[in-house]
């Protein structure tokens, strides 16, 4: 969170302080848990498989001799009878972020041992994120109702289908198993797990609020995820 | 757990002004990219458009968000220089896309 302070001596800053972090006979990474590290080291795994898929997605699309379907028109909903583009997708993007801005307070108030805040903004978390799952089934049943499949679709190149499902399909596990994930932390918030220094299920680690934080990185990273795909897919 | 108990206690957490600030930032970046789609702009200021403010949002949810604006350059560095490798991967299917739309067009259709 901040450079940690270790009595004795002072932990360079900058670069200097980086070569000395790697080249030291202890932990590389000074004062970060090794929870939050793992959980770094596996999102930017993730970003890998994200990349991968965002890639072939833009490769597809870029060598495909007929037209792709425009995601404004495709994805457009009917409100009050009028065809607004793109509604649902927005609205999906303001409750993930205002889910990620609820994690981020819950974060903070869990450094600042106040139980109740920090459990209640989880739940809130926790619903956005159910919310957005709610929303992206309704969006994937419309799209299928319209005859949208992984090999063909009404509106263009067949190979539209494949990759919409694949990447918001893959996206919206991840949604749901960071809102599964919530839930338990809400509970275990709530319980008082993180005051007590309560063993988790696991592991012999005593619990702390820091598994908050590193609850937080995944559920912040979801977010990132659907920044890039709004950008790539939707908006494109 | 002592020490680690005197650490989380230790860092003094973040004022939540700056989260709050970082929240509106996003709502209203999230808003100025659909608006792009909104007025159908096109061609090269759309993209550049689309970018810039996806770059914006995923940039301050890394740094404030995630912590990274505060974590050691060690941590900072491993996990950011890795994406360079993403972005060649992305140059060189520009690419292999081009070449095989070359391909198709002149095979399929101009007949080789």
């Amino acid at each position: 969170m901040s450079d940690p302070k270790i009595e004795g001596f002072e932990l360079e800053k900058g670069f200097r302080g980086m070569a000395k972090d790697t080249g030291s006979d202890q932990t590389m990474f000074k004062g970060v848990h090794w929870g939050k590290a793992m959980m770094w080291i596996f999102l930017l795994s993730d970003t890998f498989v994200f990349s991968c898929f965002l890639i072939a997605y833009m490769k597809g699309r870029a060598s495909t001799p007929v037209e792709w379907p425009n995601p404004s028109e495709v994805f457009a909903l009917d409100a009050f009878g009028v065809p607004v583009p793109l509604l649902l997708i927005a609205l999906m993007t303001f409750v993930l972020i205002t889910s990620s801005g609820t994690m981020a307070l819950a974060v903070k108030y869990g450094y600042e041992r106040n139980r109740k805040m920090c459990g209640y903004l989880i739940l809130a978390t926790a619903l956005g994120g159910l919310t957005f799952v709610g929303m992206q089934a309704y969006e994937w049943s419309k799209l299928i109702h319209e005859g949208v499949r992984p090999w063909e679709n009404p509106f263009g190149a067949a190979q539209f289908g494949s990759f919409f499902f694949m990447i918001t399909g893959f996206h919206g596990t991840h949604v749901s198993i960071g809102v599964i994930f919530l839930f338990i932390y809400c509970y275990k918030v709530f319980a008082g797990h993180y005051d007590e220094g309560k063993r988790g299920w696991f592991t012999k680690m005593k619990g702390d609020y820091v598994e908050v934080e590193i609850l937080g990185l995944y559920w912040h990273f979801v977010d990132l995820v659907w920044v890039f795909i709004f950008a790539f897919f939707y908006l494109w | 757990m002592e020490e680690t108990k005197k650490k989380s206690d230790q860092s003094s957490t973040h004022k939540i002004g700056i989260y709050l600030w970082i929240w509106g930032l996003l709502f209203v970046l999230s808003f100025f990219s659909y608006l792009v789609d909104w007025y159908q702009f096109q061609g090269l200021l759309r993209w550049s458009l689309i970018l810039f403010f996806m770059f914006l949002k995923a940039g301050l949810i890394m740094a404030f968000f995630m912590h990274l604006y505060w974590e050691r350059y060690a941590l900072v560095n491993v996990l950011l220089w890795p994406m360079t490798a993403i972005v060649c991967f992305v140059a060189l299917m520009v690419a292999e896309g081009k070449y095989t739309l070359f391909s198709r067009l002149f095979y399929f259709f101009v007949g080789g």
